[in-house]
């Protein structure tokens, strides 16, 4: 019986081709396995063999990221990999980014499996885990044995096509992925289970963890609202007439902006809401209720404020993910960086 | 969205009907609004009435905007 090719990435450092100083190394192939390799190949056992080891400096990789990368598949084509390995990087910033980036390239490149381990903290963890099957590992090389072992059979599943289940069962950091499947017991029984478990101060893990929120420190204050320009945003699903860019009702995958110039209300001839989240009789009658163009036009005129946008910027907030609203927020804040907005009022329904 | 106008440098201030999401989210300026079928105003009592608490609502969420916070805070009327 042939054997499964795996071609395997490690930096300088654990190739034991220096520390610090050989960090600017440019890719280099070795026939065989080396470093961490030896014992990956121990563990794999007969039936797999590590064809060839790649070594690159973190440095170099890190500031010819495109070059090398080219580089190293080039390098590695000839072995014809049926699995690809990178690291484990542990905590090693560079390291991590390199064995994701050679990684992720070496998936797209040869549709191959290709697999990595990682500290939860790695920079690379947050950037490839749900791209990549990262196998969680200690934070230095004193967890090489176990990152080894959950690798290796890891590895074997993947190389043979069996079916990866949960972070948990695998060892792999959570992807964000959800999969769809029967359990024996209904919800409402499971439900009730955890609960028991809790009350007893039993160990109860959650089937459905809340995704973690990052914080942004607070701005100073406006000095001075009247003397600002002041745009409106928001996730009330405000439209005009028509829903002209097709926002969805629900989910949003994208944002509109729209015009308010020379209006001194939201007009219900001129906008509706699309938004699935609730009971729109109010709104439909008069969407001054989510964008209150009515009284800030009041407020203007009066020098409350200094001035308001032309436009509002809006979407749809119900069941739309945090990423995408992210993306929205990143995208749209260059345009009122552009019209020098000096504060935003966003509302939510 | 709140999060990524204040990274970018922008001081914004959230009237948000479901004020526990706007906490988890991460918004440091916060506003109650009135309910979530109608978040400014109340259609309820009549259209001048309902102004008048549109506009007391955006006069708190611009109290807020000139407002110092060292945290996330909750503007109530």
């Amino acid at each position: 019986m042939s054997k499964t090719i795996i071609v395997h990435y490690i930096n300088n450092f654990f190739a034991g081709a220096g520390g610090e100083e050989a960090a600017g190394m440019a890719p280099e192939l070795r026939e065989g396995a080396v470093g961490p390799g030896l014992a990956l190949a121990e563990a794999f056992g007969e039936e797999y063999e590590i064809a060839a080891t790649v070594i690159c400096g973190d440095n170099y990789f890190g500031e010819h990221m495109e070059e090398a990368t080219e580089r190293i598949l080039k390098l590695i084509r000839p072995y014809g990999p049926q699995l690809f390995i990178a690291g484990p990087a542990f905590n090693a910033g560079r390291y991590g980014v390199a064995c994701g980036t050679i990684a992720r390239a070496v998936e797209e490149q040869f549709h191959i499996p290709v697999l990595t381990g990682m500290y939860e903290e790695n920079p690379g963890a947050d950037m490839f885990r749900r791209d990549l099957i990262i196998i969680k590992t200690k934070n230095s090389a004193a967890g090489m044995r176990q990152a080894v072992r959950k690798m290796a059979a890891a590895g074997e599943k993947l190389a043979k096509g069996g079916e990866i289940l949960g972070p948990e069962e695998e060892g792999y950091l959570e992807r964000g992925i959800r999969v769809n499947y029967f359990h024996e017991k209904r919800g409402s029984e499971r439900a009730v289970d955890l609960l028991v478990r809790k009350m007893r101060g039993e160990e109860c893990t959650t089937e459905y963890p809340m995704p973690v929120f990052d914080r942004v420190p607070p701005l100073p204050p406006v000095d001075d609202v009247s003397k600002v320009k002041i745009a409106v945003v928001t996730s009330g699903g405000i439209v005009p007439q028509g829903n002209p860019d097709h926002i969805e009702s629900s989910s949003a995958t994208k944002y509109g902006i729209y015009s308010i110039k020379g209006m001194d209300h939201m007009d219900k001839a001129d906008f509706m809401t699309i938004h699935g989240g609730y009971d729109r009789a109010f709104v439909t009658e008069d969407p001054d209720l989510v964008v209150p163009l009515d009284v800030l036009r009041e407020m203007e005129s009066e020098g409350v404020i200094g001035g308001l946008a032309d436009y509002f910027i809006t979407t749809t907030g119900t069941g739309t993910s945090t990423g995408n609203a992210r993306g929205f927020g990143r995208d749209f804040v260059k345009k009122l960086l552009d019209d020098n907005i000096g504060a935003v009022i966003l509302t939510s329904t | 969205m709140v999060k990524e106008i204040e990274r970018a440098g922008i001081p914004v201030v959230h009237i948000a009907t479901v004020v526990p999401i706007s906490l988890t989210i991460g918004a440091n300026r916060i506003v109650p609004a009135v309910g979530i079928p109608y978040p400014l105003g109340d259609p309820n009592l009549g259209e001048d009435k309902s102004k008048k608490i549109r506009r007391e609502l955006v006069e708190l969420a611009l109290k807020a905007l000139m407002t110092p916070v060292e945290e996330q805070t909750v503007f109530e009327k």
